[in-house]
């Protein structure tokens, strides 16, 4: 701007050089006055503008300069009083408000300054937030696509799908040229290309497990990028024309059952990894992203945990398979065992009937002979042969306990009896065959044995009699000798019985019975033979062909039966042989309660018990049995009354009948009259007794019969003895089973 | 005849029906139990034992000639007859019998058919040579003497 000297001489002035200022400060004025139009207007324009008052300040002062400068121009001629009054007015007011507006700017200026710089900064600001969403964009597409994935593995748990499904989607969501699964062979020394996404059948390629780059990539959790010259990763010739693209690779545990059982997740045990190679398109400028290379990591864990599913579920099929196999085979079996011991169970049955019948008929007849008149001699013979028919039809008896001692089923009983009469009975049996065979019998019993034991009397007697009836078969010559006592503990030093120690006590003791024959002797080689059923030894089958061989296989059931232990001894043969057993019996102090012992099946009881006058009732439908055992009730003396089906008997029978007795081949007719007559008198204290006659030796029937409370069972046929003896018994006892 | 040599007889008689089989032990209990108070207890029994077998033989005969046959039944009928020559001591016929229940069981009727013929045949023996010792039997009481009994 030109200096103003607006206060001028009045000089007459070079046309010209007037005509130029005159215009100049014209357009001065022009332009002053357009430049606050052009703020106000844009002022007006943006809203935003935080310093309105300064624009203002500097509009009026902007308008005073001009105001000023056209001013001038009515300076440059001879000008009134009045304009330069305007003038000075002016230029007044433009100095003031041009001196306010530079004090102003000295505040303004740099504010307008600092809003540039925060301008800048909030734009830095904007550009991080762009980066940074853009990032988490990424990572959400990363986290979106290891979720589908994930889902896509984990939604089978077949071995090869998982395997497949994985090089497939790994392939889509990364765009990859190649991705291929190496496996681990079952030496454990190589790898095999196992599946590859872009080749179907990968022929078996195997690189050796112990490349350094495969050490390196084994080593460490992560995707470790590689080498596309590697082993691993020349899957197949590459066709681009540059560089292939870059290789990563990474390794997926293989993880067992017994990995998961330590505490943690299990990080060190693993010693198995397959190796998995994935390869960008190579001509691509693309590289390993590192969302990249973590949705790799993410995948190899997932698909290890897949593969041990899926193995883990094909061993538990195989198992159950397997299992399923072996039910069907021991159900068979056991169908086969069930029949087996039916069949035996049959025959035993049978013969165990066919067996009894020949069996009354002697014990019968001989009973019946003892009856009649006889010379004390015959009267003698006549007792041995009654007594060797009843051990006889014992046996019998116990080759059915055999049987039931096999299944376990066997209980000794337990009654009081006379020890010594029980020897003088053995050897009274004995010493006729021994004096046949001209062997000497002698016998001791120790002085401290009590009289009155406790204990199952007849199949001690069995076993001893076999004992020594074996020592009497086996002998030709020289004598046998029997020898009772106490056992005690000293005389098992020798430990032939390491667990066994007989300690005897107040309530029981322990018999030991030893049996020394000088006869053919055995060979101890032999010895655990003699106690398995049936076998016999060759050359003692020779000289005696008689014996079943179930005698010391009986003998020593019962012996363990009876806690105690048997054993044979010898020195070889020829130069004879010691059979020792040991048995636990019960003690009992009280000789006077002395029962006499529980009767055997057939013995009879030759007391002269009166039943005069006994009321009792006889069911049977059939009529000629019916008569026969109503005969056999009157010639014992008893008042009978007969009816020939249960409604009959229940009506006849009164509390004047002391005893019933039904029939019950027919079966459960049987107990159904039972319960009824237990009915009829449920309220009185003295029912009839209720025996049940059969011919059926099953065992089960005795808890049958007890369960519908019949009082006695007797087998038939029944001899007059039989029904005496059980007539007395159950008059004194109220209760009579017979075993069967 | 003597009645020595009448009850000897009878005892030879006897003697051999129990070694031949026709009888069992459960004769002679039934011997036994004839006594003062009971005279005709062998031959009531012995009628009564014709008697009801020959309803059932017949009733057999029957029901094994029927189209279907009833084995329940045949087999009911069968376990009486047992019964009742069990009872008196036939023991052939008790064994026939038998083998007829297994029979019938297993619902063989040829077999059953066979047993049957078998089981009349026995009867007819049994019932022949239990006559023929009442018979003796009667005389020797008729004669004033007793009955023997048996003696080894």
């Amino acid at each position: 701007m030109e200096s103003c000297n607006c206060i001028d001489p009045q000089v007459p002035a070079d046309d010209l050089l007037m005509k130029y200022q005159y215009i100049s400060d014209f357009f001065i004025a022009l332009a002053y006055f357009s430049i606050p139009l052009e703020l106000i207007y844009f002022v007006k324009k943006s809203a935003v503008f935080p310093y309105r008052w300064v624009l203002v300040q500097f509009g009026a002062f902007i308008v005073l300069c001009g105001a000023t400068h056209l001013i001038n121009l009515w300076t440059f001629r001879i000008h009134s009083r009045t304009v330069a009054v305007v003038m000075t007015t002016a230029k007044v007011l433009t100095a003031v408000v041009s001196c306010a507006t530079a004090l102003m700017l000295v505040h303004i200026i740099p504010d307008l300054l600092s809003v540039k710089t925060r301008e800048l900064f909030l734009k830095n600001k904007a550009a991080e937030l762009d980066r940074e969403m853009g990032l988490i964009r990424t990572q959400e597409e990363t986290g979106r696509h290891v979720r589908m994935l994930t889902h896509e593995i984990r939604s089978t748990l077949d071995r090869h799908t998982i395997l497949k499904t994985t090089l497939v989607e790994l392939g889509r969501t990364l765009a990859l040229e190649e991705c291929a699964l190496w496996m681990p062979t079952r030496t454990g020394l190589e790898l095999q290309l196992s599946y590859t996404l872009r080749q179907q059948n990968p022929v078996g390629y195997t690189v050796p497990i112990h490349l350094p780059v495969i050490n390196q990539v084994f080593s460490s959790n992560r995707a470790v990028k590689i080498s596309p010259n590697c082993p691993v990763a020349r899957l197949r010739p590459y066709a681009g024309q540059y560089m292939p693209g870059p290789v990563v690779a990474v390794r997926v545990p293989l993880l067992h059952l017994s990995n998961f059982q330590i505490y943690d997740w299990p990080e060190v045990s693993t010693r198995s990894y397959a190796l998995m190679v994935l390869m960008l398109p190579s001509d691509s400028a693309r590289q390993w992203h590192v969302h990249e290379l973590e949705l790799v990591e993410v995948v190899a864990d997932q698909v290890a945990v897949a593969l041990s599913h899926a193995a883990i579920l094909e061993e538990s099929m195989r198992a159950r398979d397997q299992l399923m196999e072996q039910n069907v085979a021991l159900d068979l079996a056991r169908r086969e065992a069930e029949t087996a011991i039916r069949a035996r169970n049959d025959f035993l049955a049978v013969m165990n009937h066919e067996m009894r019948t020949p069996m009354h008929a002697v014990i019968a007849l001989s009973s019946l002979l003892q009856e009649t008149d006889l010379t004390a001699e015959q009267r003698l013979m006549v007792e041995t042969i009654l007594k060797s028919s009843n051990l006889l039809a014992t046996l019998i008896n116990d080759v059915l306990d055999l049987s039931r001692l096999e299944d376990g089923s066997l209980q000794l009983e337990t009654a009081t009896f006379n020890l010594h009469s029980l020897f003088r009975e053995v050897l009274n049996l004995i010493r006729p065959v021994a004096s046949v065979k001209k062997l000497s019998l002698t016998s001791h019993l120790a002085s401290d044995l009590p009289m009155h034991v406790i204990g199952d009397e007849k199949r001690l007697m069995q076993t001893i009699l076999n004992v020594v009836g074996n020592a009497v078969k086996f002998s030709k010559k020289g004598c046998i000798s029997i020898t009772a006592s106490i056992a005690k503990p000293e005389s098992f030093r020798d430990a032939r019985i390491p667990d066994f120690l007989p300690v005897p006590n107040d309530s029981h003791f322990y018999l030991q019975v030893q049996v020394e024959d000088s006869g053919s002797g055995i060979n101890p080689q032999d010895i655990p033979k003699l106690f398995t059923k049936f076998a016999q030894n060759q050359s003692l089958i020779t000289r005696n062909p008689a014996g079943s061989g179930l005698g010391l296989a009986i003998c020593r059931r019962f012996v363990n039966l009876m806690e105690g232990h048997i054993w044979i001894e010898s020195e070889g043969i020829g130069k004879g042989c010691t059979v020792t057993f040991i048995v636990k019996l019960g003690i009992t102090d009280r000789s006077n309660d002395f029962k006499p012992p529980s009767l055997p099946k057939v013995l009879g009881n030759h007391g002269s018990t009166n039943f005069t006058r006994l009321k009792v009732l006889v069911m049977d439908d059939n009529g000629v049995s019916r008569s026969v055992t109503k005969g056999l009730l009157m010639h014992l003396g008893c008042d009978v009354t007969t009816a020939s089906s249960s409604d009959e008997c229940l009506r006849v029978v009164s509390l004047e009948h002391e005893v019933v007795f039904m029939d019950v081949c027919t079966g459960l007719d049987g107990y159904e009259l039972a319960v009824r007559i237990h009915e009829k008198f449920l309220k009185h204290q003295d029912r009839p007794l209720i025996v049940a006659l059969t011919g059926n030796t099953k065992k089960v029937t005795k808890e049958n019969y007890m369960r519908v409370g019949m009082d006695g069972l007797i087998l038939k046929p029944v001899s007059v003895d039989k029904m005496r003896g059980v007539l007395s018994e159950l008059l004194e006892r109220r209760v009579l089973f017979e075993t069967v | 005849m003597e009645v020595d040599q009448m009850q000897r007889q009878c005892l030879d008689y006897t003697k051999s029906l129990f070694l031949e089989g026709f009888l069992d032990g459960q004769f002679v209990q039934l011997q036994q139990l004839q006594d003062e108070n009971n005279h005709d207890f062998v031959v009531e029994v012995v009628s009564l034992f014709f008697e009801d077998s020959e309803r059932l033989l017949n009733d057999l005969t029957f029901a094994l000639d029927q189209k279907s046959i009833d084995f329940k039944k045949v087999d009911a009928h069968v376990h009486q007859l047992k019964g009742s020559s069990s009872s008196i001591g036939a023991q052939r016929v008790k064994n026939c019998c038998i083998e007829f229940r297994n029979f019938c069981e297993e619902q063989n009727i040829d077999a059953c058919l066979s047993c049957l013929q078998q089981v009349k045949q026995e009867y007819c023996h049994v019932k022949n040579k239990l006559e023929t010792l009442i018979r003796l039997e009667q005389q020797i009481v008729a004669a004033g003497g007793s009955i023997p009994t048996m003696e080894f």
